[in-house]
């Protein structure tokens, strides 16, 4: 037999010094550099601490009271060899070539607290690790950031909008806590609730559109609080019960289903605050390594979608902050106690840290940071930039984004 | 009740084998901390249906534990000693139910952040067992074949990507009654080392026909029991204040009987079938992933020494409940998709048999089914190698152990 030689490649060196760091902190500061490191090298990018603040309403020019701000979050994270690393970049061209150039992108972002998808998503939204069941009905206990949003700033119910996957998400709008609560919160859109009672149940032509929730396969929880009702899609969305019917039968996903959901809001009701949860790569809980990945392909292109509308809608044009970050992470290979990409149970530095990108108005285009940070400190920020103050987050402002 | 008020009456629920070998230890089980004692009680309680392998790593920890003195115990297991319970914990019935009581250890460690101090106690315990009781070593190195792409004519991507920096990449394989040859090759392994649940055949689809010295799980056989795992899933949630935790203890708790299995079976392969079906993620409803757990527990479990694992096309993604459904109509497949999740299944086979003692003496082989691609790994095969040698299956083989 007669071989020809390859060198090991980046990724492969990249995981075998992962795995040779010993602690939680040591694996999560080298996942940053890896992901630095290929970002600088791959989309250009520059490392941003060498580069000195400026305050945030200098450099945009737009008061906090204009300024718009819109957050994508990952309801179930990829990880980096199927994304950032050499290997996986084949799967988020959108982000590589179009939004992580426009983007400051933060390396580390640490999850300290329960990683299942509600009460994570619960936590970005609160600025404090939620201790709430993931799979029962109930609201956060501390404040949410639209709640701060419209209680100090005063500003309508039609201002605060949450478009979300799945019926156990529906009470991420408005807390439990007494001095907000009820009727200071977002409206809460369920796109998959809308189309089945839009279809009566669903139908053989909108099945691929109603998946479930995947960490939840044979579970889905009752709906509670204020729902956004199917009149109201009318009313409020200028979207008649047929169109919104025929529109859905062209899409592929429940998430495209979502960020139909989205344009339309952006367009009829333009709220300053916009807050969207997306689960497609989620199915990886199936564990079909293929689904998984046409998930993260489809959220990649998902992203660019909005972030194309955003640019293209007057309303928000030139005005807006994208935010873009996983919940967490997912499990590595390395940890014989998980099973791979499938999962996010190990609790392990790879499922914990994540990352975000932060795009737009106010932000400094192609810098990479890669110092810790905890996704707690999410609402806080938005706060700074927005003109609220998030009194009971636990997290602390980005100092990069303000 | 706290583990220092054990009596030996208190296993008389356990299953005789699990009972006989508990009842030795209570003296030593009353030492330990309640954070770590019920995990351990979860793998006694199933003594009686566990593989040769794991029963003997199970007799050795408790006889370990059983030999250290009262401060070698306090310095083995103080990062368990350290861990706050609430009073609902230590009042649960951890003896009888240790299964629920670790699964509400799990949700409690979560909710009051101790995960991470959970974990560094564990890998410390781990780490340590491992050093006084090492695991045994393979009588003969072991062999791990993964087939992948069973009715794929065709592909874009290029296979293997993960595995092929680990050994050598062949071209130029003769695919001719390949299946066949490896299952011959298999066969007589198990002849020639002929030990309970050591040769295993996993097939995501129909078995092809085998020797029956091996240790066979295939989807297609579970057909029946799936069709009735799922009824059984429908039934339970539309019972009123089922959530997904409950429903995961009913789920655990079901037996091969419950499920049409063990009426003239062999009970240790029922039982973990069953749990390939109740415990796993997606096992139910796509073959590919079944294939791969299964894989995985029988790595992890039985630590067998040939392992061959064939993937088949798995049905094309649909809404839960209808993959869920016991409908009759043929459902449509997705093979390239299957072949995707195969060859991702492959490195985590390759991993997983990396894991098992005697790892650095072992081989493996994926081969892209009726085709002339494989990858072979094992200890005199250059690494990150490519060959376009024309070879048979046997030869890699030859070449990679």
């Amino acid at each position: 037999m007669s071989f020809d030689s390859s060198s090991r490649s980046a990724g492969d060196r990249a995981r075998l010094a992962a795995v040779k760091a010993s602690t939680p902190q040591e694996l999560a500061r080298h996942l940053a550099w890896s992901r630095r490191e290929f970002l600088r090298s791959t989309a250009g990018i520059a490392l941003g601490s060498s580069l000195l603040p400026s305050r945030l309403i200098a450099r945009t020019g737009i008061p906090s009271s204009k300024r718009k701000v819109v957050v994508i979050t990952f309801g179930g994270g990829a990880r980096d060899q199927e994304t950032f690393a050499p290997e996986g970049q084949e799967n988020i061209p959108h982000l590589m070539r179009e939004l992580i150039p426009q983007s400051a992108f933060f390396t580390q972002v640490v999850n300290r607290g329960i990683l299942g998808h509600y009460v994570a998503t619960a936590s970005l939204a609160t600025g404090v690790y939620e201790t709430i069941n993931n799979f029962a009905s109930l609201p956060p206990e501390h404040p949410t950031v639209f709640e701060y949003f419209r209680k100090d700033l005063k500003r309508p119910a039609s201002d605060a909008w949450v478009v979300a996957p799945s019926n156990g998400f529906n009470r991420i709008g408005e807390s439990s806590h007494r001095s907000y609560g009820p009727g200071l919160g977002a409206k809460v859109i369920l796109p998959k609730h809308l189309l089945t009672a839009a279809t009566s149940g669903g139908g053989p032509d909108y099945e691929h559109l109603l998946r479930d929730n995947y960490e939840t396969p044979f579970y889905t929880p009752e709906l509670g609080g204020s729902e956004f009702e199917l009149q109201q899609l009318g009313m409020m969305l200028k979207l008649s019960v047929d169109d919104f019917k025929t529109h859905a039968l062209a899409l592929s996903s429940p998430d495209e289903l979502s960020v139909y959901i989205v344009r339309q809001l952006m367009r009829q009701q333009a709220p300053s605050l916009l807050w969207i949860t997306m689960h497609d790569i989620d199915i990886a809980h199936a564990g079909a390594y293929s689904l998984y990945i046409d998930g993260i392909r489809r959220t990649d292109r998902l992203c660019a979608d909005i972030w194309k509308a955003i640019q293209s809608d007057p309303e928000y044009a030139g005005k807006t902050t994208l935010f873009i970050l996983p919940d967490f992470g997912r499990d590595s290979d390395d940890d014989s106690g998980g099973n791979g990409f499938q999962h996010h149970r190990t609790g392990d530095a790879v499922s914990r840290t994540t990352w975000m990108m932060a795009l737009g108005a106010g932000v400094r285009e192609g810098v990479v940071f890669d110092r810790p940070m905890e996704s707690t400190d999410l609402v806080p920020t938005l706060g700074s930039m927005l003109g609220f103050s998030a009194s009971l987050a636990q997290g602390k402002p980005i100092p990069e984004l303000l | 009740m706290l583990p220092s008020e054990l009596k030996p009456e208190q296993f008389n629920g356990y299953p005789p084998e699990a009972r006989k070998l508990v009842t030795e230890y209570v003296a030593s089980l009353r030492r330990l901390p309640l954070s770590f004692l019920p995990s351990l009680l979860r793998e006694v309680i199933e003594y009686d249906f566990k593989f040769p392998a794991e029963r003997r790593a199970l007799e050795k920890e408790l006889a370990n534990l059983n030999s250290l003195s009262s401060e070698q115990i306090k310095d083995w297991l103080q990062g368990f000693a350290q861990i706050r319970l609430s009073f609902q914990l230590e009042n649960s019935d951890w003896v009888n139910a240790p299964s629920q009581f670790v699964e509400q250890l799990s949700s409690h460690l979560w909710t009051t952040h101790q995960l991470d101090a959970f974990r560094i106690a564990a890998v410390a315990y781990a780490d340590r067992l491992r050093a006084v009781v090492p695991a045994e070593l393979p009588p003969v190195p072991r062999l791990g074949i993964t087939v992948i792409g069973q009715g794929v004519t065709a592909h874009d991507e290029p296979l293997f990507r993960k595995l092929r920096s680990h050994g050598a990449y062949f071209s130029g394989v003769k695919p001719e009654n390949g299946l066949e040859l490896l299952l011959n090759v298999i066969a007589a392994r198990a002849k020639a080392h002929p030990l309970p649940y050591a040769h295993w055949y996993i097939d995501g689809g129909q078995a092809a026909a085998h020797d029956p010295a091996l240790t066979c799980v295939s989807y297609h056989a579970l057909e029946p029991v799936r069709a009735a795992l799922s009824a059984k899933i429908r039934a339970e949630i539309q019972r009123p204040g089922m959530g997904p935790e409950a429903l995961r203890t009913h789920l655990a708790q079901l037996r091969p009987a419950d499920l049409g299995l063990g009426k003239a079976g062999n009970l240790v392969l029922d039982r973990f079938q069953v749990k390939m079906l109740t415990e796993g993620s997606g096992t139910q409803i796509f073959s590919t992933t079944f294939a791969q757990w299964t894989a995985r527990e029988a790595l992890r479990r039985a630590q067998p020494l040939t392992l061959l694992v064939r993937f088949a096309p798995r049905q094309r993604q649909k809404p839960m409940n209808e993959m869920l459904s016991t409908s009759r109509d043929v459902a449509e497949l997705d093979p390239l998709g299957s072949l995707m999740d195969a060859d991702m299944g492959a490195y985590y086979n390759w991993l997983n048999l990396q894991r098992l003692t005697g790892a650095d003496q072992s081989s493996f082989l994926v081969w892209f089914e009726g085709h002339n691609e494989a990858v072979a790994i094992g200890p005199s095969l250059p690494r990150g190698t490519v060959s376009n040698t024309s070879a048979s299956l046997e030869q890699l083989l030859s070449w990679a152990s």
